[in-house]
């Protein structure tokens, strides 16, 4: 049995879906992506009990490419954060129907197939291909079911495609130079390419854009907050939960052993930029009149202190980045359903038109301020754990960065409980607000249920990735 | 066979084949008939058969003298096919001058 | 058994906290008030049973729950310390705790969300809990958030009044300025030391483990930084005043006796490191000295009943950080202990007013209280006159070894101190003569309804004042028995103050302070009448101290608004110049595009003519090349 499984029962999953017509695509696509998670708990435990559960195999014979599917902790960590929350995802979108769902609901399935393809690839053109193909159903999900004035919407899909494309394609040019040199795409015969610090930082840099715009990093992100508020829900749901975990699991999985003298060389430009773009997202969405774009921001500041961690290049950090990327996998899912509840009920975004909800809403209201105490990492939640590791990374590198990315803790406070203040609290009570229904209670429950438990208990996930990052870090540091 | 480059120099067939590349180039710049652009590559093309020929006797070697027969004979293939191509034009749009055939632009 | 105590002690108030969310609505308010009451009332009798055996036993307990997370080269786990320092803190947290829930049984009895205030309450003393009996500093750091977090929830109680929702914000972004501060401390330690236990750091620090002094200092600054966030210490104590928008048993428990007293609470537990960094424990005693005389000032002409409370409450607070600067952290915690008697019973009293004067908080429109309320007004006596330092009461004891300490060690430092001491005598009278005594000045309609409140109310009230009395006497000066119990918490053998003529001498020279404050706010308001100006007719200096000295609105000025405008300008200029670039990108591809359709013009023999330049210049380069 090896991870290939997953594979398969998503790609059944999606034609499937598609063929069960309208009616019943969502339940099958709920059913398939039960059967995913299943499978990976499946895998991880054949994982756990020490079992090869990797793939490999002949695919073309020239150039040389292998249908290469490796599993180790790090990867399994991911696996299990995507088929974890598409189910929600999915469940999620039960409240809102959408035109053509079984379109809809294959493109989910097949996008999420691509996304833990990109996981799980071991072979840098095999990698390359699944990264490229989860952004066709995102693509198509934004720009037909997205919301909004369709012209402003096609506009910022558009360049959203376009901008993630052409970066992805300097992560292209890279790897065939590394072919060149190891007459292989394999991870394991690139890492042994022996190349100067020149060619290393022109590698360095074509991975950098590549990420930089997918996760996204400062300068890079201005297709994201435009993007995020336009796609449907579940579109940015997928989006910010999974597919910029993506880019971030990349920097530690290609990146950084491919590169590593490069990533030593520049280790502070890197780290800065990527705690610039923490602050600078934080002071942004100060001024964000629309929740989805505040919320848009703060993902842009949660990223950027991960990126920072990945590139101090300590075992620390990259735990950190890990395990922040798991927890704000789910927090933000959680966050952008609430703003999608609320948006069901007042058919707006705009923070100035909302407010007072908690008067007649307390249950949503009590999960809402649970989800914007995990966002600001209060202790006890899943995002602390992360959050404080990736700050003790960026201390052992620098005190003066780690002050730096560590303001996100108060900017971060800041600009969420003014949002929390503005959406749920005062007197105004003018719209009818229904409180939380069964289907949104339990997707909201299970995220919780999820952040609290691991913000208590993060061992099960530490002991899995903690292995691999190891490795990671010995690759690293092999010169 | 010696003797025919003795009698006239290697230099003045290389000066004849190098007009005659030039009549060929001029031809085919600022002629608009089809056909005689047609002609004007042939030309061209026999020029440089030319010089393959007399450089071939120049090093004694025949395989030029070869390369050249195939040469003619993949001509005298472009000039079929070339001329068919021509037909057919000129059964469209009943004109060869090839400023009236813009159709593909761009 | 004693994990499982343990567990009593933390998931006792949690299981309140869970009964009032879930079924709080469900079950009658009493039932919801009484069950968060015995909540608290349990962690209380289980932290006086682990007084006594530590008593006797004088072992500090340990107990490792599981492993939570892992740091560079170590392991943190949930684990819990309990010795002398937190149980004693345990004690009063829980002690003054079931107490104030009583309390808010009756003062809470017609709020609408009754039950989602004692969720709150227990779940602050949950969090108190944990914060107090963490056994390392991560532990501490969730109780220390989450006990923020409570603040927040419990002064924005009230949400719809957007007000108060400021005022709980402010108290959490100050709040958590102050956490930067104390994260980087646990950054720095656990660097240092690569441990955040406090017992391996207190090992380590015992045993001559070489640290770099310079690492540590920048340490213990930023933990102090987290400290003065916790316990309002200059520059971060302007929200304490704030959050008096809370419910009043919400100011007494946790702006007053508790929450704010973690800041001394974490030091103390850190002592042997502030001990190394004396630069440090300057630092720290100057601030807390400056930040008693600021706030003693802004005190003397503040109207609101619980303003001038809270602004006592920040005064106090620097005076025991004065003490932690000087190193008498057991003076400092004795200070804490008889502050939170007194300070508790002053807040409930207040309540116990506002309660009858139906929401009234300006002392103006107070007055003569006393013949309409005896037991708050007697109680309320006496918490003053501990507060003002007036022998036999508790605060007289621990206020006036403070000023021993500061009169050894500084005497700039002392006379601050006692400076900040007679004006709060001053204050608090003024307080006490504005509320209770004179005519009342009130309207005719609230002057009907006046009464004394029920028995819930007073029956706190009366314990605390007995408390606020003999309190004082657990550390009695030359035989201290509080002394004696915190010894094992320290490294080493602590110098202990005889009783000389130099102590006689300074204890008359507090009490006539004291005195000369209680005299002058005799005669301004007892013997001249006076009541303070209205609002408008406030001016010169006294209007500077009404306004709090402006620094709300300088840290407006100064902070908050180029925030904004940095902000403003990022989202205007920089998001649309980066858009821009991108979609320049893209516009000079279009134009590159359209430019050089014009060179594909359908024509033949301009082709020709440019393919045979382009090969004649390719040949010609090559021959030149060459």
């Amino acid at each position: 049995m090896d991870v290939s499984l997953l594979l398969i029962i998503l790609l059944v999953g999606a034609i499937a879906t598609f063929l069960s017509g309208d009616k019943w695509a969502s339940k099958t696509a709920l059913l398939f992506s039960l059967a995913a998670f299943g499978a990976s708990i499946y895998l991880l435990t054949l994982y756990n009990s020490g079992q090869n559960i990797s793939l490999m195999l002949q695919w073309v014979a020239m150039p040389k490419i292998y249908l290469a599917l490796g599993s180790d902790g790090l990867s399994m960590a991911l696996v299990l954060l995507t088929t974890a929350l598409t189910p929600l995802i999915i469940f999620s979108s039960f409240g809102n129907s959408y035109a053509k769902s079984k379109n809809f609901y294959a493109l989910i399935l097949f996008m999420v197939f691509a996304m833990v393809g990109t996981f799980l690839s071991a072979d840098g053109f095999l990698y390359y291909i699944f990264w490229e193909l989860s952004l066709i159903p995102i693509y198509f999900i934004a720009l037909i079911w997205g919301g909004g004035n369709p012209q402003s919407r096609k506009k910022a899909v558009v360049k959203f495609f376009i901008y993630t494309f052409a970066g992805s394609l300097f992560m292209l040019v890279s790897f065939i130079y590394l072919y060149q040199k190891a007459g292989s795409f394999l991870l394991s015969d690139l890492i042994n390419v022996k190349l100067t610090s020149q060619e290393q930082l022109w590698i360095f840099l074509g991975f950098f854009l590549a990420y930089a715009i997918k996760i996204p990093l400062i300068p890079f992100h201005t297709w994201q907050a435009k993007v995020y508020q336009k796609a449907p829900a579940v579109g940015t749901m997928l989006l910010s939960g999974i597919m910029l975990k993506m880019a971030l699991y990349s920097i530690i999985r290609w990146q950084l052993p491919l590169a590593p003298i490069a990533a030593k060389e520049y280790l502070f430009y890197f780290v800065g930029l990527s705690v610039a773009g923490v602050v600078y997202g934080s002071i942004v969405a100060f001024k964000q009149k629309d929740i989805k774009k505040l919320l848009a921001y703060s993902s842009l500041a949660h990223v950027g202190l991960i990126a920072a961690g990945t590139y101090t290049l300590t075992l620390d950090g990259l735990r950190g980045a890990v395990l922040q990327m798991l927890a704000h996998g789910f927090g933000v899912v959680g966050l952008f359903f609430a703003a999608e509840i609320i948006s069901r009920r007042y058919a707006t975004g705009k923070i100035s038109e909302m407010g007072g909800i908690r008067i007649q809403a307390p249950k949503f209201t009590s999960m809402f301020m649970i989800l914007v105490l995990a966002s600001v990492a209060l202790p006890g939640t899943f995002n602390f754990v992360g959050e404080f590791e990736l700050l003790y990374s960026l201390a052992q590198r620098s005190v003066t960065i780690c002050i730096i990315g560590g303001t996100t803790i108060i900017l971060g406070a800041f600009y969420m409980l003014r949002m929390f203040q503005k959406v749920m609290l005062g007197d105004k009570n003018e719209k009818f607000f229904a409180d939380i229904n069964v289907n949104e209670g339990i997707v909201m429950v299970i995220i919780i249920g999820v952040l609290l438990f691991f913000g208590l208990y993060p061992k099960p996930i530490i002991d899995l990735i903690t292995p691999s990052l190891q490795e990671v870090i010995k690759v690293i540091n092999r010169i | 066979m010696q003797n025919v480059l003795q009698q006239i120099g290697i230099e003045n067939y290389i000066y004849l084949s190098t007009l005659l590349f030039c009549i060929g180039i001029f031809g085919v710049l600022f002629r608009r008939n089809a056909i005689v652009m047609f002609m004007s590559i042939e030309i061209m093309l026999n020029a440089v058969n030319l010089l393959l020929v007399v450089f071939s006797t120049y090093h004694q070697d025949a395989s030029g003298q070869v390369f050249v027969f195939f040469s003619m004979a993949v001509a005298a293939a472009e000039v079929a096919v070339g001329l068919a191509i021509l037909v057919g034009i000129y059964r469209n749009i009943h004109s060869i001058d090839i400023d009236k055939l813009k159709n593909l632009k761009g | 058994m004693e994990t499982s105590l343990l567990l009593l002690l933390l998931l006792a108030p949690f299981a309140g906290f869970l009964f009032n969310v879930f079924l709080g609505k469900k079950v009658s308010r009493n039932v919801s008030g009484t069950i968060g009451t015995i909540a608290v009332a349990i962690s209380f009798a289980v932290a006086l049973n682990f007084f006594f055996q530590i008593n006797n036993t004088k072992q500090p307990i340990q107990i490792d729950l599981f492993h939570w997370m892992t740091l560079g080269n170590f392991n943190v786990n949930f684990s819990f310390l309990l010795d002398q320092l937190s149980i004693l803190w345990l004690l009063f947290v829980t002690g003054i705790g079931t107490l104030i829930h009583i309390y808010s049984i009756s003062y809470m009895h017609d709020d609408e969300n009754l039950h989602k205030f004692f969720a709150y309450l227990n779940l602050f003393i949950f969090f108190m809990i944990t914060l107090v009996t963490g056994s390392n500093l991560l532990i501490m750091f969730i109780g220390w958030e989450g006990v923020g977090l409570c603040s927040y929830l419990l002064i924005g109680f009230w949400y719809k009044n957007q007000d108060y929702n400021d005022a709980a914000k402010k108290a959490f972004i100050m709040n958590r300025i102050g956490d930067l501060g104390f994260l980087i401390g646990i950054f720095t330690l656990g660097y240092l030391f690569s441990s955040v236990d406090f017992a391996t750091i207190k090992t380590a620090v015992a045993t001559g483990k070489s640290v770099d002094l310079g690492w540590l200092g920048f340490g213990t600054l930023c933990l102090f930084i987290g400290a003065s966030g916790k316990s309002a210490q200059i520059p971060l104590y302007t929200w304490l005043p704030d959050a008096m928008a809370g419910p009043t048993p919400v100011s007494a428990l946790i702006h007053a006796a508790t929450m704010v007293t973690a800041g001394i609470f974490m030091i103390t537990r850190l002592n042997f490191l502030f001990n190394l960094t004396p630069d440090i424990q300057m630092v720290i005693a100057i601030i807390g000295a400056v930040t008693s005389l600021v706030a003693a000032f802004i005190a003397l002409v503040q109207n609101d009943i619980k303003k001038v409370l809270a602004y006592s409450t920040v005064s106090q607070l620097g005076l025991m950080f004065l003490a932690l600067g000087l190193g008498a952290y057991e003076i400092a915690v004795f200070h804490v202990i008889t502050h939170a008697f007194f300070k508790a019973c002053l807040f409930l009293g207040s309540g116990s007013v506002i309660h009858a004067m139906h929401g009234e908080q300006d002392m103006r429109k107070m007055g003569g209280l006393r013949k309409y309320m005896k037991v708050t007004y007697i109680t309320f006596l006496i918490a003053t006159l501990a507060i003002s330092g007036i022998p036999i009461f508790a605060g007289f004891f621990s206020k006036d070894e403070i000023l021993m300490v500061a009169f050894h060690e500084n005497k700039a430092l002392w006379v601050i101190a006692s400076l900040a001491s007679i004006m709060t005598a001053f204050y608090m009278f003024r307080l006490l003569y504005l509320t209770f005594f004179k005519e009342f000045r009130g309207t005719e309609e609230q002057k009907h309804h006046l009464h004394e409140s029920p028995s819930l109310i007073t029956f706190p009230l009366i314990v605390l004042a007995i408390l606020s009395t003999v309190g004082g006497f657990i550390s009695f000066p030359g035989h201290s028995w509080l002394n004696e119990y915190l010894k094992p918490i320290f490294i080493g053998a602590r110098e202990e103050h005889h009783l000389d003529g130099t102590t006689y001498m300074l204890m008359g020279i507090a009490v006539v302070g004291a005195l000369i404050g209680i005299g002058i706010a005799y005669s301004n308001y007892i013997k001249k009448s006076q009541v303070p100006s209205e609002d408008s007719e406030i001016t010169g200096f006294s209007k500077v101290l009404y306004n709090k000295f402006y620094v709300d609105e300088i840290y407006m000025v100064v902070i908050v608004k180029p925030i904004y405008a940095i902000a403003s300008f990022s989202k205007n200029f920089i998001e649309t110049a980066l858009s821009g670039f991108i979609f320049g990108l893209g516009k000079v591809t279009n134009m590159v595009g359209t430019q050089g359709k014009v060179l594909q013009n359908g024509s033949v023999g301009f082709y020709l003519f440019a393919f045979v330049i382009g090969t004649a210049s390719i040949i010609a380069y090559l021959f030149l090349a060459q």
